[in-house]
């Protein structure tokens, strides 16, 4: 899976979890950019991507998905 | 919403099922306090979709993470000026303070064991204050368990102490009647404790349980919650060939039917005819509807392994028309609401055009293969009973009663003819102890004849009971067919002279026979004897109750006013005269 098909993937997860279907994400998106997005959404974000995706994060690296851009890499890597 | 639960579905898209669900017709609000022992920010947003997809809006109080103890046991003000309709208690394994150590005695055990329930009995104590349900967890068991299968029979073993705490638990809610456990126990072995737990959630957020397990968990606090609003569905109506047995009786004959043991087919027809037997016997009333020569379909209950007689149904149609009409029939004939049926069939066509001619109905989507019909029954939780009520398992025999009646109905000459002949006596008196769960029951579930319809806790019926500033008289009516059981409350509030009925319900099963006119009757008098001169009774008008919408009006009482959906009417007593004719009145 290329980066471009995880990233259309994981702006579906947001555009359902944050209910708004013309919800544009970019790589610096974060939770200040997005108002709803507060501890439980982000707990439901990473549930949502590890469904989807079929993929499981590690407690350690929970904490280092800061933004968009972070998690699209580190699931680059977990997809190869 | 429905089992099988789509759960990644209902995570991902909750806010715009929400937005759907709040778009559609008109909802009973309850305010539902949370009281965790772990993270609920989740379980109240899922609970909330299910509770508006059962047409209840609910209003949340969420005590702070784990203060579910505190929130009980201390002064809470905000918890009191919220008024809870229920409490949901969510603990869980995580909250058990100390388990036994291995070197303990005993005693020692059996000490921790007694202060565990005693945290739980003290809560429930404290919230009895509120009035309202409790609607409390038992425990999950450990996922680790370092003494492996002794975990399970040792003293020391917390699987063991669980169980001791679950036993405990139940005892308790046998005897607190508002008390409702949820069972976990059974719902996380159901979905696998593999399943039911995240370590990783529980470290990053302190959740309990999985994402996934939420919906479940959510899902069977909402069953919860409707059968205590007594939304129990009543009525379970079959299709026969190919649900009720194998083959199709009209072309196979009887011994080409698949039903009995002989083969695995037949077997698994055998256990669903097995289960709906059941729930028959306790209460649930059973109804056939049939694509079928009536003969053809009323002989496959002779079969000589059928576990289902023609006898156990309430209502039985066989016949050409078409499937919804007949179940409009069926409901009319046993005198329920449309949507306290159930419509079980394998044929996916039918089941289509009955959801959509009567969407009230329930149709779960069962599929074609009978191994399956059990757990669409089951697990929506249709039936689900808050209380095995004597009256419930006698409830078939008052409907069986209620045919014999309408089959001699037609051999009189007029109406009251046929009434005197009922040889019917009522018994109408002050509320007391033996009948509370009866009562509180009927006012939860009452819709129709029910000109308020207020709904009552079982400690509210209690407080009314005991005081005297209220007429509370319940009605019991037996004929020469049978017992009917309990079927009216009326309640009036005494004040300033007047006498204001804040409840006025009756059950189907008697109407039309002057059991109203009883009732009032004995009001009169009792409010005669305490100087009241003037009855005031109100009509608060829902989608099921237009049914008694004339009701004081047929009774003389005169119209007062009008606001939107309800009205006021009054009755003086001074030159009442007594209105029942037919009925033998016994104190």
């Amino acid at each position: 899976m290329n980066r471009d098909e995880i990233f259309s993937g994981v702006q579906e997860i947001f555009r359902d979890i944050f209910d708004e279907d013309d919800l544009i994400i970019e790589y610096s998106t974060n939770s200040d950019s997005i108002e709803d997005w507060d501890s439980l959404n982000h707990i439901n974000l990473v549930s949502a991507i590890e469904k989807e995706f079929k993929i499981k994060f590690a407690l350690g690296e929970l904490l280092t998905l800061k933004d968009v851009g972070a998690m699209i890499d580190l699931m680059l890597v977990k997809l190869k | 919403m429905d089992y099988p639960l789509d759960v990644e579905y209902i995570l991902r898209k909750k806010k715009s099922l929400k937005k759907q669900l709040l778009a559609s017709n008109d909802r009973l609000q309850k305010k539902i306090a949370i009281l965790g022992g772990s993270t609920t920010s989740e379980i109240k947003n899922i609970l909330e979709l299910f509770l508006l997809n059962s047409s209840i809006e609910p209003v949340f109080y969420e005590s702070d993470y784990n203060k579910y103890f505190e929130d009980a046991l201390f002064d809470n003000e905000q918890l009191d000026k919220f008024q809870p309709d229920i409490i949901y208690i969510h603990s869980s394994i995580v909250n058990i303070l100390n388990f036994p150590k291995p070197n303990d005695g005993e005693d020692v055990v059996n000490k921790l064991l007694n202060d565990e329930v005693e945290r739980y009995t003290s809560i429930w104590d404290a919230l009895q204050k509120y009035d309202c349900a409790i609607i409390q967890n038992n425990f999950d068991y450990p996922i680790d368990r370092s003494l492996g299968n002794l975990d399970n029979y040792d003293i020391h073993g917390k699987t063991f102490f669980i169980m001791q705490l679950n036993l405990e638990f139940s005892k308790n809610a046998r005897k607190i009647t508002n008390l409702y456990i949820n069972d976990i126990n059974y719902l996380s072995s159901y979905i696998g404790l593999e399943k039911w737990v995240d370590r990783s959630l529980w470290y990053q957020a302190k959740y309990a349980l999985s994402m996934a397990a939420i919906p479940e968990l959510s899902f069977n606090i909402s069953k919860i919650i409707n059968s205590i609003l007594g939304r129990a569905k009543k009525c379970l109506v079959l299709d026969l060939d190919n649900t009720c047995w194998g083959g199709v009786i009209g072309d196979d004959g009887l011994v080409g039917i698949s039903i009995g043991n002989e083969t695995a087919v037949a077997e698994a027809f055998e256990t669903f005819q097995k289960y709906a037997k059941e729930l028959k016997d306790r209460g649930v009333m059973l109804a056939v509807c049939s694509k079928n020569d009536f003969q053809n379909a009323a002989e496959g209950f002779q079969h000589p392994e059928t576990i289902l007689k023609f006898e156990d149904f309430t209502s039985f149609k066989a016949n050409w028309d078409p499937k919804y009409q007949n179940i409009i029939d069926i409901a009319q004939e046993i005198n329920i609401g449309i949507d306290s049926l159930v419509f079980i069939d394998d044929n996916p066509a039918e089941r289509d055009i009955v959801s959509s001619q009567i969407p009230d109905v329930s149709v779960p989507d069962v599929g074609r293969d009978v191994i399956f019909f059990i757990d669409h029954i089951d697990k929506n939780g249709y039936f689900d009973p808050i209380i095995l009520s004597t009256d419930d398992m006698k409830r078939n025999q008052y409907y069986e009663d209620n045919k014999k009646r309408s089959s001699v109905k037609s051999k009189y000459a007029t109406y009251g003819d046929y009434l005197k002949s009922l040889e019917m006596v009522a018994e109408i008196n002050s509320f007391n102890s033996l009948y509370l769960d009866r009562i509180t029951q009927l006012t939860n579930k009452t819709n129709q004849f029910n000109l308020t319809t207020k709904r009552y806790t079982y400690s509210e019926i209690e407080k009314i009971s005991s005081s005297n500033d209220y007429i509370k008289l319940y009605g019991k009516l037996t004929d020469k067919y049978g017992d009917n059981g309990l079927i009216s409350i009326t309640i009036g509030c005494l004040k300033n002279g007047q006498c204001f009925i804040e409840l006025w319900l009756m059950s189907c099963r008697v109407l039309k026979r002057n059991m109203e006119y009883a009732m009032l009757d004995e009001l009169v008098i009792q409010c005669q004897q305490r100087n009241i001169t003037e009855i005031i009774g109100y009509y608060l008008e829902t989608e099921k109750n237009k049914m008694v919408a004339k009701l004081y009006e047929d009774f003389g009482f005169i119209f007062m006013e009008k606001n939107d959906s309800s009205s006021v009417w009054k009755l003086d007593i001074k030159n009442y005269k007594a209105k029942n004719k037919f009925i033998r009145t016994t104190g």
